[in-house]
């Protein structure tokens, strides 16, 4: 039986298609949610893709935010559901207050489009069971608001709690540094790429692993993830009903 | 009910890094300008708010700030009170 996984689709949005794309190449049947509407349609995950959500007026994913699909995201992963925000779609989970931190404006100012390299910091999430090694996985970019903040004392308890998921690394895997290395393309605190919440079941990420899911694009380091958060999906679909019974019924036989 | 105009600035909290503010200050050299330190870019936010009094207006604002117009992790606002001619009651 396919998972349903579901991508939202905000005005503004420009990487809807690629993760339908990436998520079915990692054995989902995707849909896409539109963002008006109040239900998820009962999906297993849900992605919050690319783009600029809302033209990105005010500030990155602020107004998505307010977005009635947005409520029901918030719902459904403070009930446990799988929810992965890619590049604006994670800049909307840190406005939702859904993920820690925020994403300035990149410290070189300029909207950067090109590969970086990652390394995942946990092996052992919905979104990097399947990621192997740890070792850099090189993904593409293309952001203007990327830099990850957060005050010194959450950076502590995010490194303590295990919630830092990714970090930008140079090619042998060293860690980038804050400032002054172009390993670190945005002059994220830490060098952090990803994190996680609190419960582990929320992710947020600035690189594009729907972009780098076909050997065709150039890379395809990025479907391990997309893979990652699809087998998690399918065990969440498949849980006996107890362990789902106050989340949205799941249709796992369509 | 009134009509009530107010302004929200909103500016990056002190020790927030500011590429804006610091891509500006940079520039500055290029118009023959010294001695400007300090340079925050922020952004500043117009609304009309009808309510029975300015207070409730103002709590309208405040809220309004609080939760669209500031992210209160990173930025900090000021709320201003703009006069308004045409302000009549109805």
């Amino acid at each position: 039986m396919t998972v349903r996984v579901g991508v939202v689709v905000f005005p503004g949005s420009n990487c809807d298609r690629d993760t339908l794309r990436g998520l079915e190449l990692a054995g989902a049947e995707a849909v896409a949610l539109w963002h008006e509407q109040a239900s998820l349609d009962g999906v297993a995950a849900v992605v919050l893709p690319g783009g600029f959500a809302y033209g990105d007026y005010l500030r990155a994913g602020v107004i998505a935010r307010f977005s009635p699909v947005m409520r029901a995201v918030a719902a459904f992963a403070a009930d446990g559901g799988l929810v992965l925000g890619i590049c604006n779609g994670f800049q909307v989970l840190a406005e939702a207050g859904l993920v820690p931190g925020a994403l300035l404006r990149n410290r070189g100012l300029r909207f950067l489009g090109r590969d970086v390299r990652i390394a995942a910091e946990r092996l052992d999430t919905p979104f990097t069971a399947l990621v192997g090694d740890g070792r850099p996985l090189r993904l593409p970019i293309a952001h203007g608001e990327g830099c990850y903040f957060a005050d010194e004392a959450t950076l502590d308890e995010l490194e303590r709690d295990g919630q830092v998921l990714f970090r930008y690394v140079d090619a042998g895997g060293t860690r980038a540094r804050a400032e002054g290395d172009p390993a670190n393309p945005n002059g994220s605190l830490r060098a952090i790429a990803g994190v996680l919440n609190a419960h582990g079941n929320v992710a947020g990420l600035m690189p594009h692993p729907e972009r780098a899911s076909d050997a065709l694009l150039g890379s395809d380091d990025g479907l391990p993830i997309l893979r990652s958060l699809v087998e998690a999906a399918s065990r969440a679909a498949h849980a006996p009903v107890s362990e789902v019974a106050d989340r949205a019924p799941v249709a796992v036989g369509s | 009910m009134s009509e009530f105009r107010f302004a929200v600035n909103v500016a990056p909290k002190p020790g927030i890094l500011d590429p804006q503010g610091r891509a500006v200050e940079g520039s500055l050299g290029h118009l023959g300008v010294e001695g400007v330190t300090g340079v925050r870019v922020g952004r500043r936010v117009e609304l009309t708010v009808e309510a029975a009094t300015e207070s409730e207006a103002r709590a309208t604002v405040d809220r309004l700030a609080h939760e669209l117009f500031a992210n209160p992790l990173i930025e900090a606002f000021e709320i201003e009170r703009i006069e308004l001619p045409a302000e009549v009651a109805r």
